[in-house]
């Protein structure tokens, strides 16, 4: 099995150059949810030239929209949502600093292309395991698009919160290379 | 007409909101099995790791009380209305709906819902279900609920082939659904199929196909072949559990299939995911 890295955010180069496709990480910090509606939000202030809620610079973007929060709980269940949707907005984002974004699914040919470019990763979190995510997260605030309910930006504070890197900054991608490994002819 | 069985909608508003928080904290047995025999028989190690998340996940929402995945559903009710009974209290639709937004509240469910496709503003209370309705012989309700998830319906897909394309022709289309759709809609997944009808016909066969408890096969023998030989030909893929790669990418491949016109073969292929949600009840008996 391979090694389990630990990385604490904000990221640097440095950290997101080592890691390779199939490394399992915990990550540690502070990670900003965003999804579709608060994407299309985000891309079409960054194309105004606008300010963002928050500096994307060496930070993580997790797409989820999170069920409620019970009483007592940070939040409510919290896996990851299908990737591809972002796939349009995401190179817009690398190019301002965005190091990872966590999902599910494959991502496109452009996407992996910026990630090259832009030397950022893509971590894939198990889709569906959204109770047990939910215990990797200790605080949850919205910061920007309360409006929008479940797909609002959060800011959340996880620790351990385990990912697999699916796309590295070579071009290297796990999906692909998965598959080819078990498909029958 | 036999004797009118009295059903309250206020019973109804009650039940469904119950079904909808079971189906969503308690993953069925059917589905804890094929995963736990999944875990046991895929060979990649990956793939084992995700079967065995999936298991824990299991645990910690029936524990907690917690929804199985953050992505609650649109509430998909299938209802058999028997021709004698009636209804009392106010209208079965809206006893339904009373039912959906009463259980997403108070079980702290997602509401996923939007009022406007385009327009795309939250209706805030996972309302409206999306409703199917069948008249039946007889003096009793069944209500089957549904939490289907977005991610896995993004990745459904309709054909209308010709009769020339055949079995094989409905086989390929189906594979090749399930391959361009890859990890999207968090495999390991169900397949439903809908062969024969209409063009909307065959989208329900394929919705309503996924009702039936995992590990079934299609009475009709030949159906039942066609089911087990999709799944050998979707697991070749190699998608694996979350797409990362494995042997097992689909637990289940449900076909159902109706009459249709000399010049159709329409073909629907409708994905569920392993968060496979749904619950029946029964009222008047």
């Amino acid at each position: 099995m391979p090694n389990i890295i630990t990385l604490k955010t904000p990221l640097t180069d440095e950290k997101i150059a080592s890691l390779r496709i199939g490394d399992r990480v915990l990550i540690t910090g502070i990670i900003y949810t965003a999804r579709d509606a608060a994407h299309k939000r985000l891309v079409e202030l960054a194309d105004q030239g606008k300010e963002l809620p928050f500096d994307v610079q060496n930070q993580i973007i997790y797409y989820v929209g999170p069920s409620p929060a019970r009483p007592g709980r940070p939040i409510g269940s919290c896996g990851p949502t299908t990737s591809y949707r972002m796939d349009v907005y995401t190179p817009k984002l690398l190019a301002m600093g965005l190091k990872a974004t966590i999902g599910k699914g494959n991502r496109s040919e452009d996407v992996i292309e910026a990630m090259k470019q832009y030397r950022a990763v893509y971590f894939a979190a198990t889709g569906g395991a959204a109770a047990l995510l939910a215990r990797s997260v200790q605080k949850a605030d919205v910061i920007a698009y309360q409006d929008l309910g479940a797909e609002a930006i959060m800011r959340l504070e996880v620790a351990d919160f385990p990912v697999v890197v699916a796309n590295d900054i070579y071009g290297n991608d796990l999906y692909r290379d998965g598959i080819a490994q078990y498909k029958r002819a | 007409m036999g004797t009118r069985t009295r059903i309250s909608s206020g019973e109804i508003v009650e039940k469904v909101s119950q079904l909808c928080m079971d189906a969503n904290f308690h993953l069925s047995g059917d589905m804890l099995d094929a995963l736990r025999v999944s875990g046991e028989t895929e060979a990649s190690p990956v793939a084992k790791g995700v079967f065995a998340d999936l298991l824990e996940n299991a645990k910690i929402a029936r524990t907690c009380q917690m929804p199985i995945c953050q992505d609650t559903g649109v509430a998909v009710v299938f209802v058999e209305l028997g021709e004698d009974v009636e209804i009392t209290g106010g209208r079965l639709y809206d006893a339904i709906h009373n039912g959906v937004r009463k259980g997403y509240k108070e079980g702290f469910l997602r509401k996923s819902m939007v009022a406007n496709p385009l327009k795309r503003i939250n209706t805030g209370d996972n309302t409206p279900a999306i409703i199917h309705t069948e008249l039946i012989p007889g003096n009793h309700v069944r209500i089957m609920f549904m939490a289907k998830g977005g991610g896995c319906e993004n990745m459904s897909r309709v054909a209308m082939l010709t009769p020339a394309d055949g079995r094989e022709g409905v086989v390929n289309f189906v594979v090749e659904t399930v391959r361009i759709a890859k990890a999207n809609p968090c495999p390991p997944i169900i397949v439903g199929v809908g062969i024969g009808g209409t063009f909307d016909y065959a989208a329900l066969l394929a919705k309503k196909s996924l009702l039936r408890p995992l590990g079934t096969s299609n009475h009709d023998p030949d159906t039942a072949a066609l089911e087990k030989e999709m799944l050998k030909r979707v697991n070749d893929l190699g998608i694996g559990a979350q797409g990362l790669g494995g042997r097992i990418t689909a637990i289940g491949v449900h076909v159902e299939w109706f009459p249709c016109h000399i010049a159709s073969l329409p073909v629907a292929v409708n994905i569920d995911c392993h968060a496979h949600r749904v619950r029946t009840v029964v009222l008047g008996i």
